[in-house]
């Protein structure tokens, strides 16, 4: 079994983000490589809900134990709603990547930039690589 | 008597009444302090001396420091602080010189900084010195300014960008950022050098916004630049100045000039390659060095020789100059001066071998880096200046072990943990350091714990996971420390 989950239905990019697409709506956070890199987070920072973003922008910022680190997206778009229970509780961020650790939720007008991450498989082969 | 190994805070020693001081009749009329300007409830501890003195004494004794220990800290450069260096620091001339004094009574300090400002000019190749910063980051901050400053009195208002290499020390993205200015990251190629093709394009993508580049020499990954002067004309041909983060300088003093290589502007850290001590994390001293471009921006005032002297039996006249276009005082006074006696005992012990400290610093960091290569992950198997780095870790052979266990279980042996999980780029980084100022048998009894470590990583694992067994404090939670920022130093005493 991969060290690392990644599970299909995401899409993932090089810097170790996860998107998830819900009709114009498009969840994202950080891959369970990444949680694992990082151990155990203690602060995460958000843009304010309304905030437009292009795509390479920052989204925040998360800082564990041993470093703090930018969150990037792939995908323009308008900041609909941030994640604030991860500012009482962080560590859910490290307990569960994919599901209550997620970050923001971005609406978006063009989806297509996300058309050039990579899928599960890929994301995988991607994080042995780097070993 | 306690039998703890900790150490009571001094509040919790503290019993109403008690004094330490005995103060005397007073031999002056006395004069009443308006009750309005008087309060009853200071919280000060009440000791008596002897109780004192064991506190701070034990505390020292529960501490680790470069006069107990081996500490190769990377990036701090935590070589030994020679005492000739305090004795001249405690001379009643240099101590009890107050920053207030005039020109008239304090030109043998003033001597000294403008002698130092010359030392340190000439070690870098430049001739305009500025020793008002009290930190390296100060320094840096200084430097940008001078940068932005530059760009702003010749009318372009356009250069609001520094790239920064992605191994860059934090403070670098930091000065950036404080300096009002943007970063522009650029990655690192598979030699732990900058990545020559993403700077050239960088350099095109945004050649009119440019303002300068921010680079460490040798970088933090403990290695040279070899592309450094292609670095410095390509920032230069799109007119961007270059910044020399002088951190690392233990690698290169005395052999190499910074300005040589091209550099605009640079600082150096006098509290790591000038032997000033880190004690209690200052205070520091990050001089500022330019070439004639930047001169008119320096940080002031700057000690100068406003009267030359009539002849060689006669000393100059020393007074302070603004430079013309300064971008003002960093500083209240004129810098952390006991810093500069300090700085100034170092040059003046050393002379001109003050390149052999250079050599000794990347010989010990060599010799080190070859003994452990096989035994731990080297990233980077090449020659490195004062330090260099390994990854911390043996996914195959010893899973769950991070750098973090390795440098508690150090510990345990008496050598202070190398800097961990930095640089940024290297997965669990372990930065080392000896520097120049440690024999053979102090660099092979650390060779030889740290491959006794690399064992018990597999052969007893939980050896490290616990550690350290041995000092006063044990293994911290470090997430707790995070999370919950409660710093008490009232207890509640018992009634």
């Amino acid at each position: 079994m991969a060290k690392w989950k990644s599970p299909s239905g995401y899409k993932y990019s090089k810097s170790d983000e996860w998107y998830k697409v819900d009709g114009d709506l498009v969840m994202m956070g950080i891959t369970d490589y990444a949680q694992d890199q990082l151990s155990d987070i203690v602060y995460v920072e958000f843009p304010d809900v309304g905030t437009k973003l292009d795509a390479g922008d920052s989204v925040g910022s998360i800082e564990s134990v041993k470093a703090a680190s930018d969150v990037y997206t792939a995908i323009g778009g308008e900041v609909a709603r941030i994640n604030s229970s991860l500012e009482d509780s962080p560590e859910q961020i490290n307990e569960d990547p994919y599901e209550a650790g997620w970050l923001v939720e971005i609406k978006v007008s063009d989806l297509s930039p996300l058309d050039d991450l990579m899928d599960s498989d890929a994301y995988a082969a991607y994080c042995e690589s780097r070993q | 008597m306690s039998n703890s190994r900790l150490e009571p805070l001094i509040f919790e020693i503290s019993r109403p009444g008690r004094q330490g001081v005995r103060m005397p009749a007073p031999d002056v009329p006395t004069t009443e302090i308006p009750a309005t300007l008087r309060r009853d409830n200071l919280d000060f501890p009440e000791v008596a001396e002897i109780d004192v003195v064991r506190h701070f004494v034990r505390l020292s004794q529960l501490n680790h420091g470069i006069d107990i220990g081996f500490y190769p800290l990377g990036s701090c450069t935590m070589k030994y602080n020679p005492k000739v260096n305090e004795a001249v620091a405690r001379l009643p001339g240099y101590a009890a010189v107050h920053p207030l004094q005039g020109e008239g009574t304090t030109q043998g300090a003033l001597a000294l900084m403008y002698m130092l400002q010359t030392w340190l000019g000439e070690v870098a190749g430049f001739e305009h010195v500025s020793i008002q910063p009290a930190a390296g980051a100060h320094g840096e901050f200084a430097g940008i300014l001078m940068i932005r400053k530059y760009h702003l009195d010749r009318g372009d208002e356009k250069r609001t960008k520094i790239l920064v290499p992605d191994s860059a020390h934090g403070t670098n993205p930091a000065t950036t950022s404080m300096a009002g200015l943007e970063v522009i990251e650029l990655p690192s190629d598979e030699k732990g050098d900058v990545d020559l093709d993403a700077l050239r394009k960088a350099c095109e993508e945004h050649k009119d916004t440019i303002a300068g580049m921010m680079i460490t020499v040798p970088s933090t990954l403990g290695v040279f630049e070899e592309h450094i002067l292609e670095i410095v004309e390509a920032v230069h041909n799109v007119g961007g100045l270059m910044y020399m983060d002088g951190a690392n300088l233990n690698a290169v003093m005395g052999v190499i000039k910074p300005a040589e290589l091209g550099f605009d502007v640079m600082h150096y850290n006098l509290h790591k390659t000038f032997s000033t001590p880190h004690g209690g994390g200052g205070p520091g001293s990050g001089p500022v060095l330019c070439n004639e471009k930047l001169a008119p921006f320096l940080p002031g005032p700057i000690v100068a020789i406003v009267e030359e002297a009539v002849d060689e039996d006669d000393a100059p006249l020393y007074g302070w100059e603004m430079p013309e276009k300064s971008i003002g005082r960093l500083k209240a006074f004129h810098g952390n001066f006991g810093m500069h006696v300090r700085a100034y005992a170092y040059i003046a012990t050393y002379g001109t071998d003050l390149a052999e400290v250079t050599r000794y610093a990347v010989l010990n960091a060599n010799y080190v880096r070859v003994k452990l290569k096989d035994h731990y992950h080297a990233p980077f198997d090449r020659m490195c200046g004062h330090e260099f780095v390994l990854e911390g870790h043996w996914p195959e052979k010893a899973p769950g072990i991070h750098a973090l266990d390795i440098s508690k279980r150090l510990m345990d042996y008496g050598i202070h943990p190398p800097t961990n999980y930095f640089p940024l780029i290297v997965p669990e980084a372990l930065l080392i350091e000896p520097t120049e100022t440690e024999s053979k048998e102090t660099l092979d009894e650390f060779v030889e714990i740290m491959l006794k470590i690399a064992e018990e990583a597999q052969t007893n694992p939980d050896l490290l996971h616990d550690a350290p067994h041995t000092t006063p404090v044990r293994r911290v939670d470090e997430v707790k420390a995070a999370k919950e920022l409660v710093l008490c130093c009232r207890p509640i005493l018992p009634e």
